[in-house]
């Protein structure tokens, strides 16, 4: 698995892209490119600007300068198009927990413009893939964690958008649930959706293709797992990071 | 257009599918149409009243039936002395007494002028006003009546000061204030909440990140509300006709016009609240207090607008309720048509443009 020989395919683009508050630079001038089929992950501290530079990369939030460019689009002025492209996956697995899943699936296909017959065929599919079909009918708000994961990250993907961007998806789920989400994510990546993962994890880390290693707001580290172990001699990504974000100054916010 | 409808429907199940939403949607009108219109009248029944007739002569006997024949007293006649009256007071066994001189018939036909005194329980300032008000009052028609027999005119003092009708049902005051209290309420604190609970929950994020414009995203709250509301509305109403015995002495359709004026005011500053919060609590809060207390004071439904400062009287004019409250009053008591209430149509008109442009800006602001 390398598809890093594939230089044609670059969805996600970002040069010197800064976001500043203030007087703090909340990302610092990165730079880097993500190729179609990829799973690219984000790894950083509390506080080392990874959300924030997936918001700008989302269109939540305006960049302060650089360029970057999401599925072909200018993320300063071309927002609406970058919206119809991506899906997003938050940290809270934000769904509704008064409405059931299936009432979750058609809602959020619904306003990404599915077509109704299509969400219907494809969301019975979805639920028994997932195996929800028991539990169709209850509230989100009586399921396990794992499941409204899985299914927010089910939502997320369901109207095919080319790059999914996943905001630390995997907080507070058991490592057998986690395991099996990662599933989930190369089952996505080999239909050709372009995963944008952050995470703090070390060992979801090991599961992308390549990482970003994120220390203060600047990139400090950028390759496959392997490489990025050979390159500052570590082990596995636990070591590597901690041998990056030494130099951290920030304090976990 | 299509997507409006997902995100509409999506918001009628979580009305209706919270208990907590339904119960303040409809329980709580009929909690305050029971309680305004009951309990909390100002009118006064059966309040103890002394009369010390000095006089016993024609007419002072012919008015003290007359305070008998009024439900509002509980009269008792008892010979006794100033003292004794003050005595009765402090005790609390009366609220008012009446008393006649002596020679009040003769004053009356020979001199056309006779004195009676009204005294009254003064602690309890509200109700002393409206006994002094009734007793007043009844006094005034039997002096008219005289005078359509015995010319020429005569003058029993004290000169009434009774402007409305004797007869006056408080409850009709009531309803018109209880409605605008309950949009308040609906609109906008339930509709601030809908949109902030999306933030809390990350939602909001979601639907910001999806080709979803947020502008429809207001919208989209919006109009279930504009519903609900209206159909609480009728509800209200109802309730007010068939329950309270309120008229409708004026125009359904008018009626609806200026509620839907209002529910959309409302509804604006539901919106605009939801668009400069981040937490349920405070989006309540805001709206409880900020919103609620206004309504219920400014309103002019509890306490009359020209006892206050200046001040407050100026305040009340951008208080919207208080345009809907007098709206529906001619309408619904007066049965007034659009020549009497084009001016509350149009202020309400106008705050909830500018309530709605503000609240369209607010949310362009936080999307930057």
């Amino acid at each position: 698995m390398n598809p890093l020989n594939n230089n044609k395919d670059v969805v996600i683009h970002s040069k010197d892209l800064t976001k500043k508050f203030g007087d703090f630079y909340a990302v610092d001038h990165i730079s880097f490119e993500v190729k179609k089929g990829e799973i690219f992950g984000f790894l950083g501290a509390n506080g080392a600007g990874k959300t924030t530079a997936m918001r700008m990369l989302c269109g939540l939030s305006f960049p302060t300068s650089g360029e970057a460019t999401v599925a072909g689009f200018n993320v300063y002025n071309q927002q609406e198009k970058i919206k119809q492209n991506i899906g997003y996956m938050s940290q809270k697995f934000s769904l509704y927990e008064n409405l059931t899943p299936s009432e979750n699936i058609t809602f959020f296909a619904g306003v990404y413009g599915v077509p109704r017959k299509e969400i219907k065929e494809r969301s019975k599919l979805l639920i028994e893939k997932i195996g929800l079909q028991n539990e169709a009918n209850t509230l989100v708000a009586s399921l396990p964690l794992g499941w409204k994961q899985k299914l927010a990250f089910s939502v997320a993907i369901f109207h095919n958008p080319k790059i999914v961007f996943l905001d630390e998806p995997t907080g507070g789920v058991d490592p057998v649930t986690r395991r099996q989400f990662w599933d989930m994510i190369y089952e996505a990546a080999a239909s050709g959706i372009t995963i944008f993962v952050t995470t703090h994890y070390m060992d979801e880390a090991e599961y992308c293709d390549r990482v970003t290693i994120m220390v203060d707001g600047k990139i400090e580290g950028l390759d496959s797992p392997a490489n990025l172990k050979l390159q500052f001699g570590g082990d596995n990504m636990d070591e590597v990071f901690y041998r990056l974000a030494r130099k951290a100054e920030r304090v976990e916010s | 257009m299509k997507q409006l409808l997902v995100f509409i429907r999506k918001e009628f199940y979580h009305v209706f599918r919270d208990r907590r939403t339904l119960l303040i949607m409809f329980g709580m009108p009929l909690m305050q149409i029971v309680l305004f219109g009951f309990a909390l009248t100002s009118e006064v029944k059966n309040a103890d009243i002394l009369v010390v007739d000095n006089a016993k002569d024609e007419h002072s006997q012919k008015l003290i039936n007359r305070y008998k024949a009024a439900s509002y007293f509980n009269l008792s006649e008892k010979q006794i002395s100033y003292k004794d009256i003050e005595s009765e007071f402090r005790k609390g066994n009366i609220k008012a007494a009446i008393v006649f001189p002596q020679n009040f018939s003769t004053d009356l036909i020979v001199n056309k002028k006779a004195q009676m005194q009204i005294l009254a329980d003064g602690s309890e300032p509200n109700i002393a006003k409206m006994l002094n008000q009734y007793i007043s009052a009844i006094t005034q028609s039997y002096q008219q009546e005289l005078n359509r027999t015995i010319p020429p005119s005569i003058t029993i003092i004290p000169e009434t000061r009774m402007l409305y009708n004797e007869e006056e049902n408080g409850s009709m005051n009531f309803v018109p204030g209880v409605m605008a209290l309950i949009l308040m309420i609906v609109c906008t604190a339930l509709t601030s909440v809908a949109v902030v609970r999306e933030k809390e929950l990350g939602t909001m994020e979601i639907l910001l990140v999806s080709p979803f414009k947020p502008i429809m995203v207001l919208v989209a709250k919006a109009i279930p509300y504009l519903v609900l509301s209206l159909v609480n509305l009728t509800f209200i109403f109802l309730l007010a006709i068939f329950l309270m015995g309120v008229p409708m002495a004026g125009s359904i359709f008018l009626f609806y016009l200026l509620s839907t004026l209002f529910v959309s005011t409302s509804l604006a500053l539901g919106l605009l609240i939801s668009n400069a919060t981040d937490s349920q609590q405070v989006a309540l809060l805001i709206s409880m207090i900020g919103m609620l207390l206004p309504t219920i004071i400014f309103t002019g439904f509890l306490f009359p607008l020209e006892n206050m400062p200046k001040f407050f009287q100026w305040f009340s004019h951008i208080v919207p309720a208080r345009w809907y409250y007098s709206g529906v009053k001619s309408i619904m008591l007066k049965g007034l048509g659009l020549k009497y209430i084009w001016k509350e149509l149009l202020l309400l008109t106008v705050m909830t443009i500018g309530l709605l442009t503000l609240a369209v800006r607010k949310i362009k602001i936080r999307l930057a």
